[in-house]
């Protein structure tokens, strides 16, 4: 990492010395990842021994190109882009647009499937890697280089810039977040409201916002308990499972529907959020974060093996489905009711329940997002908030830290309750393969890539992680893959999140002025 | 009595080896106080790289055991540190100095990536190995016939942890690289004031916490002999726990940790039941954090004002 700045006796190394070093180093750590893991494939038939197949030429050409890509930045670095933009930029072109023409060759001459396989080969084009989406990814590497190399012409490269003109960057850039929300809010709540009414939309595009929109619910529900009272909380899943289980009891069992139980589900949540809350919030920290992590597990662990109660691994079906306010969306309602349809004199179309559901979730997360940002102008939101920032400091000033943290806890868990018996409603089948850890991880991503506290960051935020791999559902098995490497990708970029600002939240108006709390240094 | 040796010897077995990867969790939770989730999956490409050795050796007619061992423990510890060190230079060094939650967010997702490329790169159907060390001694023998097993494997698996933890003992108490380590544990910023390679000694803990993982992984795909891509996540979440019961920071706490979840299971598995075994591990974590929020060995926070 070092810049030219090397004195003493020791002669300076040139450039091209760095780059070779620097290049070798990485052809030793590309051969050290993939000798094993890529080198040699491991198949496993039914009744044989496990076996392997070898895939040396993958390797060699990894050797290759990533060294060559290590120079190019080498060579950047130095204040050479040139040949980081010619390079990169040819390596771009060459290995994308292959893998782009082989993909789309593949799909549109050779029947699909889903590896891609030999499709460079088919289409004409020699590419490195037999899967094009690997030539795809190198490809995407290459165009890395070419921003690196574009940054480098501009003098925006990172890395070199004091202490002082980093803050001032990170003011501006917070400064531009601020912005950006201010009009992408609105852009994306007109965007929500009007959207299934647009030419373009149907029926996947609509259960895809939905799914979007309770994610968004989620979110902001977690927010409330790790963006406001700062507390880290891994098992955030268990209660959204406890919503979906006390709607899918209530109405099996009880035959309350949906409105009826939203309450209830909620209130259960809230609940288990106080019993599991209350012994372990003294905990700090990561403390907590493992407790809730094995609180999550714990309860999915129940749901499975308690059979009785749950259904065990599979689950309850023939959960009721959602009616409009008592009103149902049948084709043929029982004799001497109404319909949805006959009720406003409609013709009969599956779009009405999923237009409905999807207002219903757009709706109770509007109502939670009204919630929390009223909550943050109450006293507890204020003692949330300065919980977060120092738990001894509020305790000598007399704020209960367990009950306040129990609040937020409880408010958290009844978000995710309602949340919960809407998953419960809309799927009409909950098992619990819908709660594993991953999802309390994904919603946690969610808050913090959207920029911890910021609303229209998670909104954001949900938009990308849930909506991108929907999209890429033709790459299924890199789908995945994608997921992470977004989840990395984005906390490298702006480790704050996407849209973080950190504004005050009281300021002095009268007086000096210059009293301005601060909320930055979350950091600790 | 008999019945319960067998748990004794089966519990301290499988705590061995949540031990071995609850030591990567503690050292650098340690020393940059971040929860490592990828490392549940760097244990799992150390098993699938041990596996792949074994079978290598396989191919090329190695036969002799202590030699298969000895080749899939030094290549399954060198290849995979690579990735622990690559794990830390790509996803957690330029976060040093964010704001808490990034580097833990940037760990899960290396966590998904980590799984899913073993899952692109191996497939995803679980490789069964057949089992490479056989037999045993038989302890006792109860009188209704009940005979407590020790196996071969049980005990190089014992014996290796041990043999880890002297060394590593060592290695942290009187080599340059442990005094730099516990320097940048106590103040980051002072030891790289009195010209601690900072960055070096994070990157070597991670290639260390790595070189166990790999140990551990080796030891289940004997122990068991099925390897999956999704199988570092409950591993991991379960030495994470042993690394915080035993005190989060503390190496021997993480050992005793480990063996402790490992004495758990095995216990709750024979005397009450399988399926709420995880439930009795976590029940047992969240009790001893109430009432001892450190850990068992683990240092009390004294905070300052």
């Amino acid at each position: 990492m070092a810049t030219l700045t090397m004195t003493g006796a020791k002669p300076v190394p040139s450039t091209m010395q760095i780059a070779i070093k620097e290049a070798f180093l990485t052809a030793f750590l590309v051969f050290m990842l993939s000798f094993l893991m890529i080198g040699f494939e491991t198949q496993a038939q039914q009744g044989q021994p496990l076996s392997y197949v070898t895939r040396f030429a993958a390797i060699v050409w990894g050797i290759i190109l990533v060294p060559l890509g290590r120079i190019l930045i080498v060579f950047n670095r130095h204040g050479r882009p040139m040949p980081a933009l010619i390079g990169g930029g040819f390596a771009f072109l060459y290995l994308f647009g292959g893998a782009v023409i082989a993909i789309l060759f593949d799909v549109l001459v050779i029947p699909f499937n889903d590896y891609f396989g030999e499709a460079a080969g088919a289409a004409g084009i020699p590419l490195p890697f037999a899967d094009p989406i690997v030539d795809a990814i190198f490809g995407l590497g290459a165009l890395y280089i070419v921003i690196l190399g574009i940054q480098t012409m501009r003098h925006t490269a990172h890395g070199e810039l004091t202490l002082a003109q980093r803050e001032a960057k990170e003011a501006r850039t917070a400064l531009r977040a601020k912005q950006i929300s201010m009009v992408l809010g609105p852009a994306l709540l007109v965007t929500a409201l009007v959207l299934p009414f647009t030419p373009w939309s149907d029926r996947v595009l609509v259960e895809t916002m939905t799914l979007i929109l309770t994610y968004v619910m989620l979110g902001w529900g977690l927010n409330i308990v790790v963006g406001l009272a700062g507390l880290l909380d891994l098992g955030y899943v268990a209660f959204y499972a406890v919503g979906a289980y006390s709607y899918a009891k209530l109405a099996t069992e009880f035959g309350l529907d949906f409105w009826a139980s939203l309450p209830l589900a909620g209130a259960f949540a809230a609940f288990f959020g106080v019993v599991l809350g209350f012994p372990v919030l003294r905990l700090r920290g990561d403390y907590l974060a493992i407790v809730t992590l094995g609180f999550g597990e714990m309860i999915r662990i129940t749901l499975i093996n308690w059979q009785a109660f749950t259904g065990g691994p599979n689950g309850i079906t023939g959960i009721p489905r959602m009616t409009f306010f008592g009103v149902p969306f049948d084709r043929t309602p029982e004799e001497g009711t109404q319909a949805f349809h006959t009720l406003f004199g409609l013709e009969y179309s599956t779009m009405h329940r999923i237009l409905f559901l999807y207002y219903v979730i757009l709706g109770l997360a509007l109502i939670t997002n009204f919630f929390t940002i009223r909550l943050r102008k109450l006293p507890i939101g204020r003692a949330w908030e300065a919980l977060r920032e120092d738990e001894t400091a509020c305790r000598a000033l007399g704020i209960n830290p367990t009950n306040t943290k129990l609040t937020a806890f409880a408010l958290g868990a009844m978000m995710a309750g309602f949340a919960g018996s809407f998953f419960a409603v809309r799927q009409a089948f909950i098992s619990p393969e819908s709660f594993v850890f991953l999802e309390s991880a994904v919603i946690l991503a969610i808050v913090v890539l959207g920029g911890m506290g910021s609303q229209v960051g998670v909104a954001l935020a949900a938009v990308l992680l849930i909506g991108l791999p929907e999209v890429m559902r033709e790459l299924s098995l890199y789908r995945m893959l994608a997921f992470g490497a977004v989840m990395v990708l984005i906390m490298l970029w702006r480790p704050r999140g996407l849209l973080a600002h950190r504004e005050p939240t009281i300021l002095l108006r009268r007086g000096g002025g210059k009293a301005k709390p601060r909320k930055a240094g979350a950091t600790a | 009595m008999e019945y319960f040796t067998q748990q004794l010897i089966n519990g301290l077995t499988l705590g061995s080896i949540y031990g071995l990867i609850a030591i990567g969790y503690t050292m650098v939770y340690g020393i940059i106080g971040m929860i490592n989730f990828a490392h549940g999956d760097v244990y799992m490409i150390g098993a699938f790289q041990a596996m792949i050795v074994f079978l290598i050796c396989g191919a090329l007619g190695l036969t002799w055991v202590p030699l298969q061992l000895a080749l899939m423990l030094i290549m399954a510890v060198i290849f995979t540190a690579a990735y622990g060190w690559s794990v830390e230079r790509l996803a957690y060094r330029p976060l040093r100095g964010s704001p808490r939650l990034a580097p833990l967010i940037s760990a899960i997702g290396m966590s998904i990536v980590l799984s899913n490329y073993v899952q692109l790169a191996q497939g995803p159907r679980p490789k069964p190995i057949p089992p490479v060390i056989r037999g045993g001694f038989q302890i006792m023998e109860s009188d209704a016939g009940f005979v407590v097993q020790l196996g071969y494997l049980q005990i190089v698996i014992i014996l290796l942890t041990v043999a880890l933890m002297a060394i590593f003992a060592y290695l942290i108490a009187k080599t340059p690289l442990g005094r730099a380590q516990r320097a940048c544990e106590q103040d980051m910023k002072m030891a790289s004031l009195l010209g601690v390679n900072v960055d070096r000694t994070i990157s070597l803990t991670f290639v260390m916490g790595a070189a166990l993982a790999a140990v551990a992984g080796m030891m289940v795909t004997l122990y068991w002999g099925v390897n999956e891509f999704a199988m570092g996540f409950v591993a991991g979440i379960k030495a994470f726990t042993a690394a915080v019961l035993g005190g989060i920071g503390s190496l021997p706490g993480a050992m005793l940790g480990g063996i402790l979840i490992g004495l758990i299971e095995a216990m709750w598995s024979a005397y009450f039941s399988t399926e709420y075994k995880d439930v009795a591990a976590f029940g047992i974590l969240v009790l001893v954090l109430i009432f001892r929020p450190t850990g068992l060995l683990g240092r009390p926070e004294v905070e300052k004002v």
